[in-house]
């Protein structure tokens, strides 16, 4: 971005928001380079959603932590202006909370695939949930390995055949949905990159929403999926708003997360906000603003008690 | 030269109680301004099995847990089983004449038998034999009675005064049966009128962290290593420091990174296993240059191998640790109080340079105690973070934008923390630009990977010169040098002098601390003028060995090492130098007498 950060400085009041000054526009978040994605892959469709949430929420660049893994979709913060982390395979939402930790300022967005998210980054992935982390994660889900030429993910279906299955898988699939519901996330949606308007909607709600937000996207691979493609998806995803589902609802979230088959449900699957973000449960982040932007270095009175327990 | 040096053995199974009285010895030596070293031999057991404490005191600094005891506190049979053949004339045994049984006993052993049934009729438990030997210990070296009374009515303080009055009843018991019954030794415990302060190395090194400025702390618990997330977690609050602990270490070295990144001075510990874990982003920390710093508390390996006992055996896993080339500075803390100083100087290191850290300590530093002058304990250290752009609020203007890895003659580019405008830009772990963008798919360029790997690497001749050179340490003409790393320099300064005292052999000591960058010029100053060079390692392979020869040419005259789990003790040393000096061997493996 090429603004003087007096500018933007000037632009910005204590609580982080424009004031008054110009809004951000899609333009702001153009990344260095643009994304070297094959021609027709879904995670363009979650670029461009990612973008327009940012806009329509007017959240400056600087504002705003985008932190991935790797893999295709994890090159994502690279064609995006905002500070960003492209970290190890698996290790974004540990290098995120971590972040996020140490400044809670920072609105921080997670981005990867499915492989890197439920796969080697599993780990992660559940405990991140049950903590509560104050993060939006946007899992690009194309069920297939796509950087490494086409082997199965944890969410490839039943049976796929991929260079590393000639014969099929013979193994059952991660339902992200209703692990994450399981796990403790406080905000869990499916969206479609077919369908960005919805897409805005949801990145938009789990970034405004307080708490760990999964947005699993189905992000379509040309290349190496040739089972899950945007004509399989096009006629099978139905919105749950159009299903007359309650997010709040928990036993109709979980049943909601397992149906696949010739509907599949996308949108708003869970939210809770009564649970507080690991953040807010630190108690020495009560008063002192984000802990990265202390003083170090402790006072003498305090170091004499230190020695003192030693004596 | 010391007028009183007192090893104390304290052994029986896990859960008997022996850290009490080891705590309460320790605290008293202190308080009259002795020296201390103490080394706790257990097993990875909750109950049971065997605990052997020995707590060594002097009025000179003491280096080592020694190599002989005065006095033994049994405190069940097996202990008494295991160390009474090794008790001189001279030393004590003092034990529970109801449960324990002495055996065969050197002449001159001064057998010191009390009966709890008879002292303390009407008390149960078992721990009130640890009580009353405790007494009886301190009758025995003149302390007075009133020092034992004060630090009993503190310690049992929140259970009230029938409690209280209930030990000191006991304790008193022990220490007047002791009064008319055994001998004394001959000497008064002396009180040098000055106090000294005692901590484990895990403490100097969490301690050294919190004067550092470490905000953000976070480990998965393993042994020998959780002693620093105990202490961060119990002073994090009061210090202002986030304490986390995380599902595994893979996520513990990216948690720090992410909030490194983010501008915490951030740390995290472990040991060797979880060290492999940590591997893969050590490098992600050099190859996004993030400063971070990652203690290894070495135990033995490999794998689980044994938890709760010492090695150096990870030298060329912390040296190796990742894939590729990448800039990283090793440390190696000589001895306790140095694990304090240790910390706050990487940290301005790895700040200024950009790249982690690594700090190789092992059980018996990270886990032994020592006592320390609390004026050395200063927590008013120096902290310089590098050049960081919107760290202290102003922020430059970006004049034709703003390049993260910026090539310069020194490597370091002037980094941004996350949230300043105009700074945006992205950190990766693929090979990358000027700009930060990758040149590892679409823009892959040779010239470009070329230079940016070179800048990275070229940090490292820029630290050498910051790092304090090594020193000989003792006489420049002896007739043997011993090399060392890390925690062995006590072990060696005493074999030192007990070469010199006992075999009229001159030796002196080249000690290691920075172990990577390495003073290869310094080193091989030092080495050119020895007569035999031998060195002296915890490990099976001889990793310091191997290192210092492909680094400097220099090939040793002897090696001296040992893998048993256990730490060198002097006579070791002494015992190898004698042999590999006559020419018998050139690789001496000690035997380790004691059965623990």
């Amino acid at each position: 971005m090429s603004v003087d950060p007096v500018d933007i400085e000037a632009r910005i009041s204590k609580t982080g928001q424009p004031a008054g000054g110009p809004r951000v526009t899609v333009k702001d978040f153009k990344g260095k380079v643009d994304p070297d994605w094959c021609p027709g892959c879904g995670d363009f469709g979650v670029l461009t959603a990612l973008k327009q949430a940012l806009v329509e929420l007017n959240l400056n660049p600087h504002q705003v932590m985008t932190i991935s893994g790797i893999g295709c979709s994890s090159n994502l913060p690279g064609y995006l202006s905002t500070y960003g982390m492209h970290t190890l395979h698996g290790r974004a939402l540990a290098v995120a909370t971590g972040a996020q930790l140490a400044n809670h300022d920072l609105k921080i967005i997670v981005t990867g695939g499915d492989g890197d998210g439920y796969g080697i980054g599993g780990n992660h992935f559940i405990h991140s949930m049950r903590r509560n982390v104050d993060l939006t994660y946007i899992v690009m889900n194309n069920q297939i390995y796509g950087l490494t030429t086409g082997q199965i993910s944890p969410t490839s279906t039943k049976g796929m055949k991929t260079k590393s299955t000639p014969a099929g898988s013979v193994e059952n699939p991660i339902f992200p949905v209703s692990l994450a519901i399981a796990a403790g996330a406080t905000y869990v949606a499916r969206g479609y990159t077919g369908q960005v308007k919805h897409l805005v909607d949801l990145i938009k709600g789990g970034i405004q929403h307080k708490g760990f937000a999964l947005i699993d996207a189905f992000s379509p691979c040309v290349t190496f999926n040739l089972d899950n493609t945007h004509e399989f998806f096009k006629h099978r995803t139905k919105k749950l708003e159009d299903m007359g589902h309650d997010p709040t609802d928990f036993s109709a979230a979980i049943q909601k997360s397992y149906e696949w088959g010739d509907e599949i449900p996308i949108g708003l699957f869970w939210k809770r906000e009564d649970l507080p973000t690991l953040d807010q449960l630190e108690q020495i982040l009560d008063e002192g603003g984000p802990l990265a932007r202390r003083p170090l270095g402790i006072s003498p009175e305090v170091a004499r008690s230190l020695v003192r327990e030693l004596m | 030269m010391a007028t009183v040096d007192l090893s104390i053995g304290i052994g029986g199974a896990a859960g008997q109680g022996i850290a009490t009285p080891g705590d309460i010895l320790a605290r008293i030596f202190v308080r009259r301004g002795l020296h201390l070293n103490a080394y706790n031999a257990y097993q990875s057991i909750i109950r049971g099995g065997h605990i052997f404490l020995t707590l060594r005191t002097s009025d000179a600094p003491v280096l080592t847990f020694g190599d002989k005891l005065d006095i033994l506190m049994p405190l069940n049979q097996d202990t008494m089983n295991r160390h009474l053949r090794l008790m001189k004339s001279g030393s004590v045994v003092l034990y529970n004449s109801d449960k324990i049984k002495p055996g065969e006993v050197e002449a001159g052993v001064q057998l010191c038998p009390f009966s709890v049934k008879e002292l303390a009729p009407n008390i149960r438990g078992d721990l009130v034999q640890n009580t009353i030997a405790l007494a009886a210990v301190l009758r025995l070296i003149g302390v007075e009675f009133k020092i034992l009374e004060d630090i009993l009515t503190l310690q049992f303080k929140r259970k009230g005064e029938a409690v209280i009055a209930e030990n000191i009843g006991v304790a008193r018991a022990g220490y007047d049966y002791a009064g008319t019954h055994f001998k004394p030794f001959a000497f008064s415990l002396p009180d040098t009128g000055k106090k000294l302060a005692f901590f484990e190395g895990n403490q100097a090194l969490a301690m050294g962290g919190a004067a550092a400025g470490v905000r953000f702390y976070c480990a998965y618990p393993m042994s020998p290593a959780s002693g620093v997330l105990h202490w961060m977690a119990r002073h994090g609050r009061q210090l202002g420091i986030m304490v986390r602990q995380i599902e595994d270490e893979i996520g513990v070295i990216n948690v720090a990174i992410g909030a490194a990144h983010a501008g915490c001075r951030a740390m995290c510990a472990t040991s060797g296993g979880g060290f492999a874990l940590m591997s893969e982003a050590l490098g992600s920390a050099a190859m996004m240059e993030i400063p971070v710093v990652c203690i290894n508390v070495q135990r033995a390996g490999p794998a689980t191998g044994v938890p709760t006992k010492t090695e150096q055996g990870d030298l060329w896993q912390v040296m190796g640790a990742g894939q590729g080339d990448y800039p990283r500075i090793i440390v190696a803390p000589t001895n306790i109080p140095d694990c304090f100083k240790t910390v706050p100087q990487l940290f301005n290191l790895v700040d200024k340079f950009q790249c982690p850290g690594i700090v190789i300590s092992d059980l018996l530093l990270s886990e032994g105690r020592s006592s320390v002058d609390p004026a050395e304990l200063d927590f008013n250290v120096p902290i310089d973070r590098g050049e960081v752009i919107g760290l202290n609020g102003s922020v430059p203007p970006v004049n034709g934008g703003y390049n993260r890895y910026q090539l310069t003659d020194t490597g370091i580019s002037p980094r941004a923390l996350p949230g300043t405008a105009g700074y945006t830009h992205v950190v990766a772990t693929d090979e990358h630009d000027e700009d930060g963008v990758l040149i590892s798919d679409e823009f892959t360029n040779p010239h470009k990977r070329q230079a940016m790997h070179e800048k990275r690497m070229r940090k490292m001749d820029l630290i050498l010169p910051l790092l304090e050179p090594p020193t000989l340490f003792g006489p420049e003409d002896a007739q043997v040098t011993l090399v060392g790393w890390g925690s062995t320099e006590g072990v060696i300064h005493e074999a030192m002098q007990k070469l010199a005292n006992e075999e009229w052999i001159a030796a002196n000591n080249l000690q290691i601390k920075w172990m990577v960058p390495l003073h290869c010029q310094a080193i091989m100053a030092i080495a050119s003028k020895r007569k035999k060079l031998i060195i002296v390692e915890n490990n099976y392979s001889g990793q310091f060995a191997r290192y210092l020869r492909s680094e400097t040419g220099i090939v040793a005259d002897g090696h001296i090492r040992k893998y048993d789990g256990e730490p060198f003790m002097p006579h070791h040393i002494v015992d190898g130098v004698k042999k590999i000096l006559a020419g018998t061997t050139q690789k001496y493996v000690p035997v380790h007498e004691i059965m623990v």
